[in-house]
C-alpha cells in the first residue's frame, strides 16, 4: 500500500444505517465522504436528516436497534467496520474522537474534570500520576480555560456552559486523535460563547492538522469553519463542494431554500421563503428524488427517476436540473412575494406599560432559613408595548429575560414595579382580577414539545382558554372558533381531534400560537418561539407571526437571543444584561449603531452566513455571565468591558438618552 | 451542614409527637384500660377490684386525654396520655405490663435482631446489585429476558413460602441446620444461616428489577455515550460511570432502612424463634401490651427519621452537586 493510496484520513463509501423500530428505517443511505488531514468537512442538514446517525456510525456507537447495513468506512486505509471490538476501542478516542452537542449532559456529573480527561490519557497514551496531571493541565489551558491546574479538580456542574464544552474538547483531544467528529458542538451555547468555542476548535484543528467532520444545521457555523460542505437531506447527500463556491451559488434547490429561509435585514418585513410540506419519512423506499415533492423546480420525471451525481465546476450535486442529457433548464430565481409592509403605521396609544419591574428571589440560609441575600433576576426594567409593534428583548441566557416576561404576565409575582394594561394597574391582583390581563396578554413558549399537554386533543387545548375566560359564548361558537383558528395558522381543521405527539415541531408551534390567539389577545409575549426549530420551519413561523400581527394589530414582546430574527422582525430592541436593560432604542439604531459595549459584544458574536475564516487567537479569556446573586460592583458589565475604568467599577451608570427615544446605561457610550 | 442537621432534628420533634398521639389514639380506640387489665390478669382472677388495682398500679386510672376534675393545666397534664408520653421523649420507656423493664429487654434483644438483619442487608445488597449489573451487561439478550422473568416470579411468591419451604427442605429433609431457635457465640452461625439466606432470597426479585431499571436509565444517558467514545471498555463504563451515578437513586431507598435494621424483622424472627425485637413487637401486639407497642413504634419512628437524615447526608458523598449550606 503506498502512501498516496490513503492520503485521505477517512473515506466513507456507500455507508447505510438501518434502525429497527417495528418498521425498518434507513436514516443514512449510501453516503460517501472524504476527509483529508487538516481539512474540515461540514455535514449540513436539518434535524432528522441523519447527520448524527452518520457520526455515530463512523464511531460504531449506534444506539440499540441501529446497525450498519452496508458500505465501508476506511480510516487510514483500514476498514473500521470490520475491526474487532477491542481494536475499535483503540480507534475510538485514540484515532477518532468525538464532541457532542449538549455539554451539560455529555460529561459525567459525578466525576471530576481531571478524572474524565485522565481516563483518556491512561487508556490511549499510558500516562498516569504526575505526567497525566501535567498533560491534563496543558490540555485544559490549550482550550482556553484559565487557572487550569485548580479547575481540573472541579466537577462539571461548577463549569459554565462554554467551559463545559471546552473541557469536552480537551477530553476529545487527550488521546491525540487525528480525526475529530464534532456533532453540533455549539448549538446549545449562547452566541457569545459559540464564536469563542468555534475559534478554539478551528485553532486546535489547524495547529494539530486534524481532520474534522463538523455536523451542524447552522449555515453561519459552516461559513466560519468549513473547507468543504456536504448537504444532507432525508438520509442522503444531495450536494458536496468547496465552501466558497457553495456559499457563492448553492446548486441544489434544497440548499438554495436553506439560504432563502434565513431572516436577513435586507428582506425585512417581506415574507421569508419557506418549504412546502415536510421531510419525508425514512421508512419507505424512494423511487425518485427525495426532495421532489417539496421542490419548486421539480420536473415530471423527478418523482420517478432517482437523480445521479452530476459534476458542476468541481462540485457534485444530485439533481436532475444538472443532467447534461436533458435540455438546459433555467433554474428559476427564488420568487419573492413582495408585500412588504408600508411604513404607514399609526402611532398608537401604549397598550402595556411596564415600569421599574423587579423580581427578586430570596436566598435563605441557616437553621431558621433567614433571608441572607437576593437573586435580582429582574432589577428594574421599563418597557412599553404599542399595538402592531414588536419589541425585542435580547440577552444571553441567564440575564433574566424569561423571568421578565413571566413577571409581566403575573405568572411570577413581581417584587416591585408596575404593569399597566391600557392604563389599569395589574400588579398585586390575584385570581379573578387577573382575567382581564389573561385575556389581553398571552404567551408562546420556547419548546413546543414541552408546552402542549400531551394528553389533550388539539381542539381541547385551543378551547380551554376560551372556556376559562368566557370569551366565545357557547360550545358551538367555541368549536367554530377552533376551526377558524386552525385555518388561521395554516392547519387543517380535521386535525383538532389529534394529540400533540402527532405533529412536528413547526406544527406544534403553530398550535401554540393558535392557542395564544384563541382569546383574541392584544399582546403576545413570545419566549424564544423559534429557537427549537429548524431554519426552514423558523421561516414559516416568522411569516405566520408577521401575518397575524398585521391583521390583528398585535403587540409582540419577542424574547430571544437570536439577533438575525430580531433584525428581521423587531421595531424596537431592548438589550438586557444581568436583570437590567442596558440599551434600548429603534432596531436600526441599536443594531447598526450600538452604543453599549455589551450590545457590541453580542452583535460581534453573530455568525453570518458569509464565508470568513475563524479568528486566530485562542487567547481571549471567556468571562461568563456573573451570578445575579453577587453582581459586580458598579457597572455590571465592567469585568467583560475593554473600556472599563475606576468609575465603571464603582458606579452603576445612569441613563443617557438620545434623540429618537433610545437610551443607554454606560459611562462611555459609543458616539456615532 | 450543622445548621441543616439542627433544623432537621427540630423538625423531628413535631413528627414524633404526632406519631405518639396517633399510636395512643389508635390503641385506645380498640382497647380500654379495663380490657388490658382483663387480658393481663387472665379470665379467672378478674374481679372489679382486681381490675381497679391493676389500673392504679400501672397508672391507667386517670382519664385518657382530658381530666375534668383537675385544675388549670392539670386538666391536660394529669392524664394517662401526658404521663406516658413525657418520659418517652427522654427514652425512659418504663416497665411492660407484665412488669419487666422495657429498656433492658430492648438491650438484650437488639443483638439477635442485628445478627439476622445486618448480614441479610449487606449480603442482599451485594447480591441484588451484582445480579442487576449482570442483567444490564447482557441487556437485550435471552439472559436478560429470563433473568427478568425469574425476578417477576420471585417477587410474586410470598416470602412465607420461602421460609416454610426452606425450613422444610434444608432443616427437615436435609438436616443441615436447626429448624429454629437461637444460640450465642460459636453456635450462632448454625442458627443464623437459614434465616439470612431466606431473607436475601425473598428480596432478590423486587430489588434486582428496581436496580436494573435504574442502571438501564443511566446507561442510556449522554455521558455514557461520551465514555464509550473515549474507547473505554463496556465493563469500565458499567463500573466507573454507570454504577456511581446510579448510586444516587439507589441510596434513597437503601440508606433509610439502615437504622431500622435494629428493629429486626417481624416475620423472620417469629418463624425462626429468634429472641429479637421483631418477635418482641409481635408478642406485645398479641398480648395488648400497650407500653411495649408504644415504645417500639416510637423507637421505629426515631430510627426512620435518623434514616432519612442519613439519606440526605449520604447524597453529599456520592453527588458532588449536593452540598448543605
Amino acid at each position: 500500500m503506498t502512501v498516496s493510496e490513503h492520503a485521505e484520513l477517512l473515506s466513507v463509501e456507500a455507508l447505510s444505517v438501518e434502525i429497527d423500530t417495528g418498521q425498518r428505517v434507513r436514516p443514512v443511505d449510501a453516503l460517501n465522504l472524504l476527509i483529508a488531514p487538516g481539512q474540515t468537512v461540514a455535514l449540513l442538514g436539518e434535524s432528522g436528516c441523519g447527520k448524527s446517525m452518520t457520526a455515530l456510525a463512523l464511531m460504531r456507537l449506534l444506539p440499540a436497534g441501529g446497525r450498519i447495513a452496508g458500505g465501508a468506512v476506511r480510516y487510514h486505509g483500514n476498514d473500521v467496520l470490520s475491526l474487532p471490538e477491542a481494536r475499535m476501542r483503540q480507534v475510538r478516542g485514540g484515532g477518532m474522537a468525538m464532541i457532542f452537542q449538549e455539554p451539560s449532559t455529555s460529561l459525567n456529573p459525578v466525576m471530576t474534570v481531571y478524572h474524565q480527561i485522565e481516563e483518556v490519557l491512561s487508556r490511549h497514551r499510558g500516562l498516569s500520576g504526575a505526567l497525566a496531571r501535567a498533560e491534563a493541565t496543558r490540555l485544559l489551558s490549550a482550550v482556553g480555560i484559565p487557572d487550569a491546574e485548580r479547575r481540573l479538580d472541579e466537577y462539571p456542574f461548577q463549569f459554565s456552559g462554554g467551559m463545559k464544552q471546552r473541557a469536552m474538547i480537551a477530553m476529545a483531544l487527550a488521546g491525540n486523535p487525528d480525526l475529530l467528529i464534532a456533532d453540533e458542538p455549539t448549538t446549545a451555547l449562547d452566541v457569545t460563547l459559540q464564536s469563542q468555542v468555534l475559534d478554539v476548535l478551528a485553532e486546535l484543528q489547524r495547529s494539530r492538522r486534524m481532520g474534522m467532520l463538523l455536523i451542524t444545521h447552522d449555515l453561519g457555523v459552516v461559513a466560519r469553519m468549513a473547507h468543504s460542505v456536504a448537504v444532507m437531506y432525508a438520509g442522503e447527500l444531495i450536494e458536496t463542494g468547496a465552501r466558497n463556491a457553495f456559499f457563492g451559488a448553492p446548486l441544489h434547490p434544497y440548499s438554495r431554500k436553506l439560504f432563502a429561509a434565513l431572516p436577513t435585514p435586507a428582506g425585512r418585513l417581506r415574507p421569508l421563503e419557506t418549504l412546502a410540506g415536510m421531510v419525508p419519512r425514512l421508512d419507505q423506499t424512494f423511487a425518485g428524488c427525495r426532495f421532489a415533492p417539496r421542490c419548486p423546480s421539480a420536473m415530471a420525471h423527478c418523482a420517478e427517476r432517482r437523480p445521479a451525481w452530476y459534476d458542476v465546476e468541481g462540485r457534485q450535486v444530485r439533481c436532475h436540473l444538472y443532467d447534461p442529457a436533458l435540455p438546459a433548464q433555467a433554474v428559476p430565481p427564488p420568487q419573492v412575494r413582495d408585500d412588504a409592509l408600508g411604513a404607514t403605521r399609526v402611532a398608537a396609544e401604549p397598550l402595556l406599560e411596564v415600569s421599574d419591574l423587579k423580581v427578586h428571589f430570596p436566598v435563605r440560609k441557616g437553621v431558621l432559613k433567614r433571608i441572607t441575600g437576593q437573586v435580582k433576576a429582574v432589577d428594574g426594567i421599563s418597557l412599553t408595548l404599542t399595538p402592531g409593534k414588536t419589541l425585542a428583548l435580547v440577552g444571553e441566557s441567564g440575564c433574566g429575560k424569561t423571568t421578565a416576561g413571566k413577571a409581566l404576565m403575573q405568572l411570577v409575582r413581581p417584587t416591585a414595579g408596575s404593569v399597566k394594561l391600557s392604563g389599569v394597574e395589574q400588579t398585586g391582583r390575584r385570581g379573578g382580577a387577573l382575567q382581564d390581563l389573561r385575556r389581553q396578554v398571552q404567551m408562546v413558549f420556547q419548546d413546543p414539545f414541552a408546552s402542549l399537554n400531551p394528553r389533550m386533543r388539539i381542539g381541547d387545548i385551543l378551547e380551554e382558554g376560551m372556556a376559562a375566560l368566557k370569551t366565545a359564548g357557547n360550545a358551538q361558537e367555541r368549536s367554530r372558533r377552533v376551526d377558524a383558528l386552525l385555518a388561521r395558522v395554516g392547519l387543517d381543521s380535521a386535525m383538532r381531534d389529534r394529540y400533540p405527539h402527532a405533529f412536528s415541531g413547526g406544527q406544534r408551534q403553530r398550535i401554540a400560537l393558535a392557542r395564544a390567539l384563541a382569546v383574541s389577545p392584544k399582546v403576545i409575549v413570545c419566549d424564544e418561539p423559534t429557537s427549537a426549530l429548524d431554519v426552514s420551519v423558523q421561516a414559516q413561523i416568522l411569516n405566520l407571526m408577521r401575518d397575524v400581527q398585521r391583521s390583528e394589530q398585535l403587540a409582540y414582546l419577542f424574547i430571544t437571543h437570536n439577533i438575525a430574527v430580531v433584525d428581521y422582525l423587531a421595531d424596537e430592541v431592548a438589550v438586557m444584561y444581568l436583570g437590567r436593560i442596558v440599551e434600548q432604542g429603534d432596531r436600526e439604531q441599536v443594531l447598526r449603531q450600538p452604543r453599549h459595549p455589551y450590545t457590541r459584544t453580542l452583535l460581534d458574536a453573530v455568525l453570518s452566513a458569509t464565508p470568513s475564516d475563524a479568528h486566530a487567537a485562542v487567547s481571549q479569556v471567556e468571562i461568563s455571565l456573573p451570578s445575579p446573586l453577587n453582581p459586580p460592583t458598579g457597572c455590571h458589565f465592567h469585568p467583560r468591558c475593554a473600556k472599563a475604568d475606576d468609575r465603571c467599577r464603582s458606579d452603576y451608570p445612569e441613563v443617557t438618552r438620545f434623540d429618537g427615544g433610545g437610551y443607554v446605561r454606560c459611562h462611555y457610550p459609543a458616539v456615532n | 451542614m450543622w445548621a441543616y442537621l439542627v433544623r432537621r432534628l427540630l423538625y423531628a420533634l413535631p413528627i414524633l409527637m404526632g406519631v405518639n398521639l396517633l399510636t395512643f389514639a389508635l390503641f385506645f380506640v380498640v382497647n380500654t384500660p379495663d380490657d388490658m387489665a382483663r387480658m393481663q390478669l387472665g379470665v379467672k382472677r378478674v374481679t372489679p377490684e382486681a381490675i381497679e388495682r391493676w389500673k392504679v398500679e400501672r397508672g391507667y386510672d386517670k382519664p385518657l386525654f382530658f381530666n375534668e376534675s383537675a385544675e388549670g393545666g392539670g386538666q391536660l397534664t394529669d392524664t394517662v396520655f401526658f404521663d406516658k408520653s413525657l418520659r418517652m421523649f427522654v427514652f425512659d420507656f418504663g416497665a411492660a405490663d407484665d412488669g419487666r423493664d422495657i429498656a433492658r429487654e430492648i438491650q438484650q434483644r437488639m443483638g439477635p435482631s442485628l445478627a439476622i438483619a445486618l448480614p441479610t442487608f449487606v449480603l442482599g445488597l451485594f447480591v441484588t446489585v451484582s445480579f442487576a449489573l449482570m442483567l444490564v451487561f447482557f441487556r437485550a439478550t435471552p439472559l436478560d429476558f429470563w433473568g427478568v422473568v425469574m425476578c417477576v416470579a420471585m417477587m410474586s411468591i410470598s416470602s412465607l413460602f420461602y421460609i416454610i419451604g426452606g425450613q422444610w427442605l434444608i432443616s427437615k429433609v436435609w438436616h443441615l441446620v436447626p429448624i429454629s431457635g437461637y444460640g450465642g457465640g460459636l453456635d450462632a452461625p448454625r442458627f443464623l444461616a437459614l434465616p439470612v439466606v431466606l431473607g436475601v432470597i425473598g428480596g432478590i426479585g423486587s430489588s434486582t428489577r428496581w436496580y436494573r431499571t435504574i442502571f438501564l436509565e443511566e446507561i442510556s444517558r449522554d455521558y455514557v455515550r461520551t465514555a464509550r467514545a473515549k474507547g473505554v471498555s463496556e465493563l469500565t463504563v458499567l463500573f466507573r460511570h454507570v454504577l456511581k451515578n446510579a448510586m444516587i437513586p439507589i441510596l434513597t431507598g437503601v440508606v433509610v432502612v439502615i437504622p431500622l435494621l435494629f428493629m429486626g424483622s417481624l416475620i423472620i424472627e417469629s418463624f425462626f424463634g429468634i429472641p429479637g425485637l421483631g418477635s418482641y413487637t409481635i408478642d406485645a401486639i398479641q398480648a395488648q401490651d400497650f407500653a411495649v407497642v408504644r415504645a417500639m413504634v416510637f423507637i421505629g419512628s426515631v430510627l426512620y427519621i435518623v434514616g432519612l437524615i442519613l439519606t440526605d447526608l449520604s447524597y453529599t458523598l456520592v453527588d458532588p452537586r449536593v452540598r448543605f449550606e
